[in-house]
């Protein structure tokens, strides 16, 4: 399985969308690209699993290598482990039920593919990059991509949620390019200088130099995955983008940063990671009370899963910044978790807006009857989000809480019991807006005639309850397949230490 | 003789170019317009051709004068650039009354820019730096009816004549301190620090700041871009400016690379203003080329960054990015200079929901803000992420973190004018253009251009090599 297919497909993809013409073709290339991802990402996964089977031992897997600038030593450099595959499953299943969600966008169709499909070849390169420079290509890519589905498509004050969402990513990765041309600079103690993320974690970067670039490119990443005070763009990004884009935006790129902070952070700078994780932790208890508080003043459906996605994040930088083994575990499945459910709590937000036209809580009520199916995925959304056991939410902030727990002193205990404590806040906000938007008395007489979930709609909504119910009930699946490489990470940070 | 033939043969075409027009001008037979511009189209293009023609090296002229392959592709990056914009002004020239007087002071002031790139010597180098700059005012008057352009042709022409001034008094201060002209033998005698050696480069960098419009130098730029026809506007911040960086990039490593640890942080706090002011002012714009102005003054800042790099790495991306440059700031241009000659609106306001009418152009214009804003696939996002790298080069990340930054600010101005196309509403929108073939092909070059050179690493390597073999 070569791993270049999984950028070719994409692009392929969305230049087949450019020459056709009506909502019906568009819909059906973009339908048959994203089922294409899903199954080579399958492939992927399967070829992986193989080859670490037949005994390979190294770190990343199906690599692929190409010179590209060889003047500075960059190269096109590809390969997976386990944490990287199953973020690349996470997007394909996201992507393929953004598709099915905006089945009826009649709206310039051809455009709104085209940059949907676009964003996921992106997101896809970026996880399967090990060359920095690869990397922050893939990054930035997406950002405009983003801009565009924001203030095209949106609603509310779009232009300006776009503004702000596109500006506040730039200075992300301006930050994190500081932080890269410096791990390039002083990659060089022995022979050349490299942007190769396997070379450069083997080479030991300097302690001074690790204190001054872990900083930016931790909160370059940070901004992405919504680090307190940085999450600003969250709630008015997700809450104005068209749904398929908030189901991006909360599922995949808000990964791009915690996958980032993991891997380059975290595993190229170690001991800087352990100097600076008070002041992390801090801040990310911070964004988990503030999220989930900040949620409880929310009227507006998408408000409330956008703050409580900040809320979510946190989590995974909080498992990052722990620095044990299962603390890290925990935020990967954090990372896949808030996407898969996120994403689910988007598109049924966007299915209830479409009918009703309002978010708004007070104005929704009873739509349990009127709406069955979405009412009940609206449910289980939710109660996977306030970490019921037996959906994914439960499995990823336990695996976070009992890593955590694992550090002793006084502060990461109280970071601990906070995270803990959060998750009443998370009940409360969620039961409420359940209760009142799902259950009682049909608000509204002209909601009796609204029409349940399309089988479009329904499809995509059972993609990802398959996705949160497999990760729920079967979590050593993912563990199994993300513990190497977690593993390899730990292994630097502990070696560090000594 | 023969050698001078092969050596000089880039220089040579021009000129001959230039008596072709001058011979069609006076002959009595009346050439119509359309005529001539497919004519000098076609010699342009074969002078591109010929430029890639035997690379040679050699010095001229008692040293005077020397060509190697790099300056032959700096020279050819000019040619290449010329020729897009004669191209994209088909438009608005198959009108004009004096089409062969505007090619042969075009023409004359790229020969001032290869005598420039290719000077050994103080005075040469000056030479050809008015030779390239004098004819740019008359041009910048050649919309004639219009007074803003004559009032551009007279700010361009005193603030040059001042520039050059300071240069001149720059040089001469050199010349009595080491009584050397010749950048060799400047270089070997500017060995150690004396006031009047630092002072006569304080003027120099002056002269130079001006030409490239480094602020505080910049302040003729805004109000010549606005005037002057869109045609001249795009040669003087594409052409003219990147011929001035390729000579100073030489001046700067062959006369005074022994000063290189004092002018480091002159351009460090060039750049750093250059960047702050171009992209400050650049967000307050309304005037779509007053708008690019300021926007090409923030890009000199980056540039600036390049250079102090001080290394081989440094260097190539200078004349990477204005490779690069040329493909974006041209794409863009084109699409002004086509709206602009066909319905005469210049504003971001004008530019509202242009997409309704006009989807193709709003898209060659949104790449091109965006490969002049740093955000791949575009060519611009390789471009300034070499300079920055080589920036960085010097260890100083405060430099960086502030260039970072300011392509933060840039994003934001570049994203008000795609906002404005593709999102604000507009009753009035431009209607769509119907535009003659050959702008659209040099539209689709600078696109071809803007996408590959960064993708594919090839440009990249070939300068590299140019630099090594140098």
């Amino acid at each position: 399985m070569n791993l270049l297919i999984l950028l070719i497909a994409p692009l392929v993809t969305a230049l087949a969308i450019l020459p056709v013409k009506g909502l019906k073709q568009v819909r059906a290339i973009a339908l048959a690209g994203s089922l294409l991802q899903l199954g080579l990402t399958f492939a992927t996964l399967m070829s992986f699993l193989s080859e670490r089977s037949s005994g390979k031992t190294n770190e990343f897997l199906l690599e692929q290598n190409f010179a590209w600038y060889r003047d500075l030593n960059i190269n096109f450099h590809l390969g997976v482990d386990g944490i990287s595959i199953a973020m690349m499953l996470l997007t394909a299943f996201v992507v393929v039920a953004g598709v099915l969600v905006s089945w009826k966008m009649e709206k310039m169709s051809k455009e709104f593919f085209f940059l949907l499909i676009f964003l996921s070849m992106g997101a896809y390169g970026f996880f399967m990059a090990l060359d920095l420079f690869t990397l922050f290509f893939f990054l930035e890519v997406a950002v405009i991509p983003k801009f565009l589905l924001i203030g095209i498509w949106g609603s509310g004050k779009k232009e300006y949620s776009a503004m702000k969402l596109a500006l506040m990513l730039m200075a992300g990765s301006a930050l994190v390019l500081v932080g890269l041309t410096g791990l390039y600079f002083y990659s060089d103690f022995h022979g050349t200088r490299t942007f190769d993320i396997v070379e450069i974690s083997s080479r030991n970067i300097p302690l001074g130099v690790q204190q001054i670039l872990f900083p930016f490119t931790f909160i370059g990443f940070g901004i992405f995955t919504a680090l307190f005070p940085f999450h600003t763009w969250v709630p008015d990004g997700h809450s104005s983008a068209p749904t398929a884009a908030s189901m991006f935006l909360a599922g995949i790129s808000m990964k791009l940063g915690g996958y980032g902070c993991l891997r380059v952070a975290t595993w190229l700078m170690p001991q800087a990671a352990q100097e600076y994780s008070t002041i992390i932790i801090v801040l990310a208890s911070i964004g988990i009370l503030y999220g989930a508080f900040a949620t409880m003043m929310q009227t507006d459906l998408k408000y409330i899963n956008a703050y409580s996605s900040v809320s979510h994040t946190s989590f995974v930088i909080l498992g990052i910044a722990m620095l044990t083994k299962t603390a890290i575990n925990g935020a990967v499945l954090q990372m896949i978790s808030h996407g898969l459910m996120t994403a689910l709590f988007f598109a049924v937000i966007g299915m209830i807006y479409e009918r009703t036209h309002t978010r708004e809580v007070a104005k929704l009520g009873g739509l349990l009857k009127v709406m069955p199916f979405i009412s009940t995925v609206f449910v289980i959304a939710g109660l996977c989000s306030l970490g019921l056991p037996g959906f994914s939410g439960f499995v990823a902030e336990m695996t976070v809480f009992m890593g955590s727990w694992e550090r002793i002193g006084l502060l990461y205990r109280i970071a601990t019991i906070a995270g803990a404590a959060s998750i009443v806040v998370t009940a409360v906000y969620i039961l409420r807006a359940t209760g009142k938007s799902i259950m009682g008395p049909v608000a509204n007489q002209e909601f009796n005639g609204f029409s349940d979930a399309a089988w479009n709609e329904k499809l995509a909504a059972i993609v990802l309850v398959a996705g949160i119910l497999i990760m729920g009930l079967a979590p050593f699946l993912l563990k199994d397949l993300i513990n190497p490489g977690t593993e390899e990470i730990m292994q630097k940070i502990v070696s560090s230490i000594k | 003789m023969n050698e001078f033939f092969i050596l000089m043969k880039q220089e040579l075409v021009i000129t001959l170019i230039i008596f072709i027009l001058l011979f069609i001008k006076l002959s009595s037979k009346q050439w119509s317009n359309e005529k001539v511009l497919v004519l000098i189209n076609v010699l342009l293009l074969l002078n591109l051709a010929a430029g890639f023609l035997f690379p040679d090296t050699g010095d001229l002229f008692g040293d005077m004068y020397r060509t190697n392959p790099l300056m032959a592709f700096e020279k050819n990056i000019l040619n290449l650039g010329t020729l897009l914009i004669s191209l994209q002004s088909y438009n608005w020239l198959k009108t004009h009354k004096h089409v062969p007087e505007f090619y042969m002071l075009l023409l004359s002031t790229l020969l001032g820019m290869f005598f420039m790139i290719s000077s050994r010597h103080m005075l040469m180098f000056y030479l050809a730096l008015e030779l390239s700059t004098i004819p740019l005012a008359a041009m910048a008057n050649f919309d004639l009816e219009k007074r803003r352009s004559s009032e551009a042709a007279f700010k361009m022409i005193i603030s040059s004549a001042f520039a050059s001034g300071l240069l001149l008094f720059g040089i001469s201060l050199l010349y009595g301190a080491t009584g050397a002209l010749s950048f060799s033998a400047l270089g070997e005698t500017l060995r150690q620090y004396s006031p009047l050696h630092i002072l006569g480069f304080i003027f120099v960098l002056s002269g130079f700041g001006f030409k490239i419009s480094a602020v505080p130098f910049h302040l003729w730029t805004a109000d010549v871009y606005e005037g002057a026809p869109v045609a001249v506007t795009s040669y003087l911040s594409v052409i003219s400016k990147g011929a001035i960086l390729f000579v100073f990039v030489t001046v700067l490593s062959t006369v005074f690379s022994v000063y290189g640890s004092s002018w480091y942080f002159m351009l460090y706090f060039l750049s750093v203003l250059t960047m702050i002011i171009g992209n400050l002012f650049a967000i307050r714009q309304q005037n779509m080329k007053r708008f690019l102005a300021f926007s090409s003054i923030a890009q000199v800042g980056f540039i600036l960054i390049g250079i102090t790099g001080q290394s081989l790495e440094g260097n190539v991306s200078v004349v990477y990015f204005v490779l690069v440059y040329i493909f974006s700031n041209l794409a863009a241009f084109g699409v002004i200079s086509l709206i602009s000659a066909v319905t005469g609106k210049e504003t971001i306001d004008d530019y509202k929901g242009l997409y309704k009418t006009n989807p193709l152009l709003t898209w060659v214009l949104a790449l091109a803000l965006f490969s002049l804003a740093g955000i791949p696939p575009t060519a611009g996002f390789f471009g300034k992420f070499f300079l920055l790298l080589a920036g960085a080069g010097q260890g100083n990340y405060i430099l960086i973190a502030i260039a970072a930054l300011n392509m933060v600010i840039s994003l934001y101005y570049y994203l008000r004018v795609v906002k404005a196309m593709f999102m604000d509403p507009n009753d009035h929108p431009i209607e769509t253009i119907q535009a003659d073939w050959k702008p659209k092909l040099a539209l689709a070059i600078c696109v071809i251009g803007l996408l590959i050179t960064g993708l594919a690493s090839g440009a990249y390597q070939y300068i590299y090599s140019l630099f090594v073999l140098n």
